[in-house]
């Protein structure tokens, strides 16, 4: 169907998985009432949670998960050369994600710890744009699906995507959720980026910051709060480590 | 104004009538804080019971009962070469009872704005007008300023007003359909000692307020419009937008088109936004003219206690202080102006 006037484009893309729990893809296939309409859009020509179809005619790559390991270098550096539009898809392509917890311990600990006596090729854990550069990202652990039909919309449309720049606090307000702060937990809410709708909070689970930071976070400020309610250094690294999202702060 | 009394199982009565029929909001508690402290909501309810009227506060004011958070303005639908548009305004009756006097000050001063000549919004206008509204009175809350900005009383803008006197509420009656709803229970007619409890309660509750200088405040603000109490307070401010979401009186908005995944559906969406959100004022081009959280938090409290009182000789601020209560950086008016009056002495 036109739009404006105009036939939109096909976006012609390929999904790949590095190391990660297939969440955000699998959000691709999800939301059962549009999901016909969203990949009529797109043209899938590779994709392998919903086809067995494996062309390497894209323009643009959806990369999911960290790189862990050697091979997944050299096939990134490979989609990256293929690829007009490299997008960083969830938590673990943009920061490295949950992966990132084992960057501060002894590898071959960790390694023996999940393998036992067979151990696996493992390096530290690292975010898509420390490999090649990143075109798009796309937090969230998972990505949020509304959020991603409206990024597909505007790369058809070819009208820059404009993310939320407010913290969680915004989007908890607008669905009545109480503090978090005030239930007595720790909450990354009000230095995180909005856009998820806050479901965190909203179930009683304080935000630990999956989609990295808002615009301008007031650390200095929220490190005040945190120290004010008794919150301790170990807890807030806790927080802040959990997807990599806040590297450096702290 | 016209009074009755009503005895406390009239009131009762009365309540499940309207539940019977209409939908009906009211406070309720939800929890309670981490220091034990009951959190309240306006929120539906079904039975009499899960009605709280000794409530201190509400976290979030009732507004959102008339500007909600989100709204669709509008919607269109292409089909072939044509295309039909779909405006829908919330026509539903519904009560909402339990209203403190600043809430009902605050939805007067809502009117102003978007009922009033210059920009009538009919979305607003077609849930207030669907309302029906049952203030009572109630003694101050913590950290309320209620009294020194003149919202403590009110003399319209609701159906029914109850003040509390024991075994009883005394009723004021500001509307006809207010009037017809009282008739269908036993209502009395006041008596002499019915108005002497009530004028005591009043004074009761009038004398517990502890008043908040805010003398001469619009033009102390244009004096200390670069003063340091904005940096400091300004440094302070997470632009979270906290404030302005449980502000009953914050009406500020944006408007976003939505498509739908097979571009044959268009949405006009309104979400309330706010003043302290960094891209606020940022304009195409990409300058922003509130760059800074400083500005943005002192031009919140310019609309609210300088430019509002500007246009229609009243702040628009109520003094609930939800805004105080729910800043976690602990920003609230009362320290501001304060500070902002004691800048002026030095």
């Amino acid at each position: 169907m036109k739009y404006l006037g105009i036939e939109p484009e096909v976006l012609k893309i390929a999904v790949f998985d590095f190391t990660g729990c297939e969440g955000c893809e699998l959000q691709l296939a999800n939301k059962e009432e549009t999901v016909a309409d969203f990949l009529k859009v797109l043209d899938v020509v590779n994709f392998r949670e919903i086809s067995s179809v494996e062309g390497d005619d894209y323009d643009i790559a959806l990369i999911e998960g960290a790189v862990t390991r050697g091979d997944e270098i050299t096939r990134l550096i490979q989609i990256r050369k293929q690829a007009r539009l490299l997008v960083a898809l969830g938590s673990c392509a943009c920061f490295g994600g949950v992966n990132r917890l084992k960057n501060v311990l002894d590898l071959n600990k960790v390694n023996r710890e999940v393998y036992g006596k067979d151990p696996k090729e493992t390096l530290p854990a690292r975010a898509i744009k420390e490999i090649v550069p990143v075109d798009l990202e796309i937090p969230g652990c998972p990505i949020n699906k509304d959020e991603l039909e409206r990024i597909v919309q505007h790369l058809i449309w070819d009208i820059p995507f404009q993310f939320p720049v407010y913290p969680v606090c915004f989007e908890c307000k607008q669905r009545y959720t109480t503090c978090i702060f005030e239930l007595g937990q720790l909450c990354l809410g009000p230095i995180t980026r909005g856009g998820c709708n806050a479901p965190c909070p909203a179930g009683g689970l304080g935000c630990y910051g999956c989609r990295g930071p808002a615009a301008d976070p007031n650390y200095s400020e929220f490190f005040t709060i945190a120290r004010e309610r008794g919150y301790k250094k170990k807890e807030l690294d806790e927080h802040f480590n959990f997807f990599g999202g806040f590297e450096g702060v702290g | 104004m016209l009074f009755k009394t009503l005895s406390k199982p009239e009131f009762r009565n009365l309540v499940d009538l309207l539940l019977g029929s209409t939908e009906v909001i009211a406070p309720k508690q939800i929890g309670v804080n981490n220091d034990g402290k009951p959190l309240h909501h306006y929120l539906p309810v079904q039975e009499f019971e899960e009605i709280d009227l000794e409530y201190e506060i509400t976290e979030y004011s009732a507004k959102s009962y008339f500007l909600p958070f989100r709204e669709n303005l509008s919607s269109c639908r292409f089909e072939d070469d044509d295309w039909t548009q779909e405006i829908h305004y919330r026509l539903q009756p519904r009560v909402l009872m339990g209203l403190h006097s600043c809430d009902i000050n605050a939805l007067l001063k809502l009117d102003k704005v978007l009922a009033g000549d210059r920009f009538p919004s009919p979305y607003f206008i077609s849930r207030r007008r669907n309302t029906f509204i049952i203030g009572i009175d109630h003694y101050p809350c913590e950290g309320g300023f209620c009294q020194s900005v003149g919202a403590d009383v009110v003399t319209h803008g609701f159906d029914l007003y109850l003040t509390d006197l024991g075994d009883r509420y005394f009723v004021a009656i500001n509307s006809d359909h207010g009037y017809n709803v009282l008739m269908q229970v036993d209502a009395k007619d006041t008596t002499g000692q019915d108005n002497k409890d009530y004028l005591e309660a009043r004074q009761r509750i009038a004398s517990k307020f502890e008043p908040l200088n805010m003398h001469n405040l619009p033009n102390l603000m244009d004096i200390e419009f670069e003063s340091e109490v904005w940096k400091r307070w300004g440094k302070k401010c997470l632009s979270c937008g906290s404030c302005t979401m449980v502000c009953p009186t914050c009406y500020c908005y944006g408007v976003d088109e939505r498509v739908s995944m097979d571009g044959r559906e268009g949405a006009k969406v309104k979400q309330l936004y706010s003043c302290n959100l960094l891209d606020f004022a940022a304009v195409a081009g990409g300058h922003n003219f509130r760059a800074d959280r400083e500005t943005r938090l002192k031009y919140r409290y310019y609309h609210q206690h300088r430019g509002f009182m500007e246009t229609y000789e009243e702040p628009l601020c109520v003094g609930c202080n939800r805004c105080g209560r729910v800043c976690l950086a602990g920003i609230n008016p009362p320290e501001i102006i304060r500070d902002l009056q004691t800048e002026d002495q030095v």
